[in-house]
C-alpha cells in the first residue's frame, strides 16, 4: 500500500530521528487507538533510552481521532512525571485547533515548523 | 444533491468513509479547505461514539448530509444517528486537561471537539438511540 493518502492507511507508520538531546518522532497516517498506541511504544522506548525531550512531528498526519489523543495525553503525563517535555509541530490547522480546544496546548507546546520547535526543546 | 443518507455498517473506520462523504459534499459548496477538515474531524467523532457507545442491536449508523441555503449553498447539515441505548448528554461532565492529566481516564473528548469545531450542535437521545445533528456554513 501506497502512503500518498493519509486516510487509506490503517496502519500508522512512525519513524524516529535521535538528535542530541531530543528525539524527533514523525508520524505519517490516522492516528486513532492502534496509532496512538503505535505511538506511545516507540515514545516509551525513547524515555527508556534516556531521552526526556520529544518531538512529535504530525506532519504526515491529517486526520486524528479523540481515542488516539488520549493516548497522547498519557505520554504527557508520562513526560511531566520524568520532568521531560513533549512538543509537537507541523499540525494541520483542525489538529491544531483541536488542541487548542482541549487546552493540550497549556502542557505540550506546539511549534509551527520542525526547526522552530528544536530551537525552543533543545536543552 | 441536496440530501443524502448513508447506511454504514458498524465496523473500523467506518468514520473514515463517513469523513470522506462530508468532505466530497462540503468541497462541492466550496467550503474553505480549513472548515472542511473541521468537519471530517466532527464526523468521526460522532461515528467512533455511535460506533463504540452505542450498543446498537442494528449494526448500522445513518450519516445524512443536507446542504443548506438558496441558489447559493450556505450551510451544511450532518446527522449522525444511531439506534442504540441512548445517554443523557446534560449529565456529561466537561472534560478539562489539568483533571485528565491526572485521572486514570484520560478519555471524554469527544463531544467537546465536536462542539468546538462546528457552528452549531444539538443532541437529542433517548431509548430510541441517538441523533447528533451538526452544522457548518459554509
Ligand atoms: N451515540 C452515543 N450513544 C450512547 N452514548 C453516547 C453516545 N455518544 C456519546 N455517548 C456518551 O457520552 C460520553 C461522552 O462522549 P465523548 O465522545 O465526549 O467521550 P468518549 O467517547 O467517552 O471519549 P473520547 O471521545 O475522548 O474518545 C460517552 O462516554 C458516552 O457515555
Ligand atoms: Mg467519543
Amino acid at each position: 500500500m501506497k502512503g500518498g493518502d493519509a486516510l487509506m492507511t490503517e496502519s500508522l507508520n512512525v519513524n524516529v530521528d535521535r538528535r542530541e538531546g531530543l528525539a524527533v518522532v514523525y508520524t505519517e497516517g490516522y492516528i486513532n487507538n492502534q496509532g496512538g498506541e503505535e505511538i506511545a511504544r516507540v515514545a516509551y522506548k525513547l524515555i527508556d533510552e534516556g531521552y526526556k525531550v520529544l518531538l512529535l512531528n504530525l506532519g504526515g498526519t491529517k486526520i486524528v481521532n479523540s481515542i488516539g489523543i488520549s493516548i497522547l495525553i498519557e505520554i504527557i503525563e508520562k513526560m511531566i512525571e520524568i520532568g521531560g517535555k513533549l512538543g509537537f509541530c507541523s499540525l494541520t490547522p483542525t489538529i491544531e485547533k483541536t488542541f487548542h480546544i482541549m487546552g493540550l496546548a497549556q502542557y505540550a507546546p506546539i511549534f509551527p515548523d520542525e526547526p522552530a520547535a528544536v530551537s525552543q526543546l533543545q536543552p | 444533491m441536496r440530501k443524502v443518507t448513508l447506511a454504514l455498517p458498524m465496523v473500523p473506520e467506518m468514520e473514515i468513509e463517513a469523513s470522506k462523504t462530508a468532505m466530497a459534499i462540503a468541497e462541492s459548496m466550496r467550503m474553505s479547505p480549513d472548515r472542511i477538515d473541521e468537519v471530517r474531524m466532527a464526523v468521526v467523532e460522532a461515528c467512533i461514539n455511535a460506533l463504540e457507545h452505542s450498543h446498537a442491536s442494528a449494526k448500522e449508523v445513518f450519516v445524512t448530509f443536507e446542504v443548506l441555503g438558496g441558489q447559493d449553498p450556505e450551510t451544511l447539515r450532518i446527522t449522525v444517528r444511531d439506534t442504540g441505548v441512548g445517554f443523557s448528554p446534560g449529565e456529561i461532565e466537561e472534560p478539562s486537561i489539568q483533571e485528565k492529566l491526572k485521572s486514570a481516564r484520560k478519555r471524554g473528548w469527544g463531544l467537546k471537539i465536536i462542539r468546538g469545531l462546528m457552528d452549531d450542535v444539538e443532541i437529542r437521545s433517548g431509548s430510541e438511540g441517538t441523533t447528533v445533528v451538526m452544522s457548518k456554513m459554509r
